[in-house]
């Protein structure tokens, strides 16, 4: 699961990737014609709609890409950079960049990639961008009260909104495919070309379908989390899902079994009920935890049997749809949550005068094992809740 | 030899797209421009006036939040040399390689040139306030549906619209 960034890829070796990334960046840059001013404020001036393109393009590509990476569980969205909101600052600093935008003919990126191939004005720019961060840096007792002014954490657009995620990108795909109809037409009509509405060649047709191959992605890639939420808030549909039981005798056998299988117990209570009774072999879990890289990794243990417990059954089935449709395999559920458990074997009263045979045995195991668990549950240290190792990735400017 | 024609501004798009989720996917984060040159800035402030940036407001919160030897270990940096190399080797293969100073018919050398140094300074100061540029805060804050990104990508966008007029004689 993504980022790859620090397991499968060191910090260090992240340097020499940010060093090849940056390569190809500059190069795609150059080669889309960002390397020069005049075709870069043509979109200001309606005679050349590449950078709206090229910018929109690249958004919206990357944007259904992250979805759908998330949507096929290999990036963990909880990891990746979220630009922080420190909304003044953001929209003031975006409209004195916009002027610069005009004054300038470039903007940082592609002033560099202009700079490479030797466009002056471009060289002079980022002599100019050097100076306007030291007014920055010097000013910055004037600049402070607004640079930290409104600070709404990391949100993202839909969560300010309130809509879907999925309904947020359809927006932004459309609105771009739209803008991108649009401006051709208008492009043609600044430069006095004939306009055509639609050309059927192969390019074109090429573009549409893409186009609406992203429409119908960014739609179809759901977020992951919110879904599966919904769906286990039916509780009709909970009870009918078939989940593989255990119930107390089962739990208490493997429990105190030696030989048996590799047992881990996955407790979804509060960590304060938690720390009040522990059972061996188990550790604390959230729900948050079964949608997070580090954690989850810890229910793909090959050969480990999993019964994830919870006060009542009903939360314990819960976490086992959920967690099941996320890939995890040989998942079980205590039947009758930890209630039934302490009730039936913590607390087991034996039952007097047994009857038959059944009554007899139960009688001898519950207390024996009963036993024997307080034993283990005295020993045992609890592990508390699984710890998060790792940060959302450092970004931004 | 003539300067080869620019590619198609949607494959372009797509291909840099695909470059910003490859880049997510790997370091957990996207791309940037500005953040590289104001590493640049405190480097060389630091190597030029030691103390000051020591005793100075927003040199320390930098020292906070970064936590390299040194500025000018920082993945933007790296980033931003190899754009220079891309660029460059894109500029031979295609032909661009030249030096020019390119202005609106209507502008003159030193109008441009002064222009360009106060857009220069003006995203210098907004990259800061923005908290990124067009790369870094619009671009990667668009990938990952960032609030802040958006707006900034909008008031940049919009910003640039609103003044265009005022302008015009610089471009055309």
């Amino acid at each position: 699961m993504g980022p790859l960034v620090p397991d499968i890829v060191s910090n260090n070796l992240n340097y020499f990737v940010a060093f090849i990334i940056g390569i190809l960046f500059g190069a795609i840059l150059e080669q889309a014609g960002f390397s020069t001013s005049k075709k870069l404020v043509g979109l200001f001036y309606g005679y050349d709609f590449t950078v709206l393109r090229v910018f929109f393009t690249a958004g919206i590509t990357a944007m259904v890409g992250v979805m759908g990476f998330s949507y096929f569980g290999l990036l963990d969205i909880n990891l990746v950079y979220i630009n922080p909101t420190f909304l003044w600052s953001a929209i003031v600093g975006g409209l004195i960049m916009g002027v610069g935008f005009i004054f300038g003919g470039f903007c940082p990126g592609t002033s560099i990639c202009a700079a490479a191939i030797g466009k002056i004005d471009a060289m002079i720019f980022v002599a100019g961008s050097f100076l306007g961060v030291l007014i920055f840096a010097e000013g910055y007792p004037l600049f402070e009260s607004l640079y930290k002014a409104a600070n709404l954490g990391n949100p993202r657009m839909f969560e300010t909104l309130n809509m879907t995620q999925n309904l947020f990108a359809a927006i932004m795909v459309i609105i771009a495919l739209v803008a991108f109809y649009f401006t051709s037409i208008i492009e043609k009509k600044v430069n006095k070309e004939e306009v055509v509405f639609f050309r059927f060649n192969k390019q074109s047709i090429l573009m549409t379908a893409f186009g609406v191959l992203l429409v119908v992605s960014s739609m179809v890639f759901t977020d992951g989390k919110a879904y599966l939420l919904r769906l286990v808030e039916d509780e009709n549909f909970v009870k009918k899902y078939p989940v593989e039981e255990v119930d107390v005798d089962e739990l208490a056998y493997l429990l105190t079994c030696v030989n048996c299988e590799r047992l881990q117990i996955i407790d979804f209570r509060s960590e304060e009920e938690y720390k009040k009774f522990t059972l061996p072999k188990s550790t604390l879990f959230t729900l948050d935890n079964l949608f997070e890289k580090e954690p989850s990794s810890f229910l793909r243990i090959k050969n480990n049997r999993y019964v994830f417990v919870a006060k009542d059954e009903i939360t314990e089935r819960k976490m086992a749809i959920i967690a099941t449709k996320l890939g995890l395999k040989r998942i079980r559920i205590l039947r009758g949550g930890l209630e039934e458990f302490v009730k039936s074997i913590m607390n087991f009263d034996p039952v007097k005068d047994p009857k038959n045979i059944d009554e007899i045995n139960m009688n001898r195991f519950r207390s024996q094992v009963k036993i024997e668990l307080e034993k283990m549950i005295k020993e045992n240290k609890p592990a508390g809740p699984v710890q998060k190792k790792q940060k959302r990735a450092l970004g931004g400017c | 030899m003539n300067e080869e024609k620019y590619m198609n501004p949607y494959l372009a798009g797509v291909l840099l797209g695909l470059l910003l989720l490859l880049t997510i996917y790997i370091t957990g984060r996207g791309l940037g421009a500005s953040g590289a040159i104001k590493s640049f800035t405190v480097a060389a402030v630091e190597s030029v006036a030691p103390f000051h940036t020591a005793n100075t407001k927003f040199y320390q919160e930098y020292k906070n939040e970064h936590k390299e030897s040194s500025p000018l270990k920082n993945w933007l940096v790296f980033e931003v040399i190899g754009v220079l190399i891309g660029a460059f080797l894109s500029g031979i293969y295609s032909n661009r390689l030249n030096f020019k100073l390119e202005k609106g018919p209507q502008s003159t050398t030193n109008k441009r040139i002064i222009a360009a140094f106060i857009g220069g300074m003006l995203w210098g100061i907004g990259a800061q306030l923005g908290r990124g540029c067009t790369s870094g805060a619009a671009l990667s804050g668009m990938a990952v549906m960032s609030t802040g990104g958006i707006l900034t990508m909008f008031a940049i966008f919009g910003g640039a619209y609103a003044v265009a007029y005022f302008f015009r004689k610089l471009w055309i």
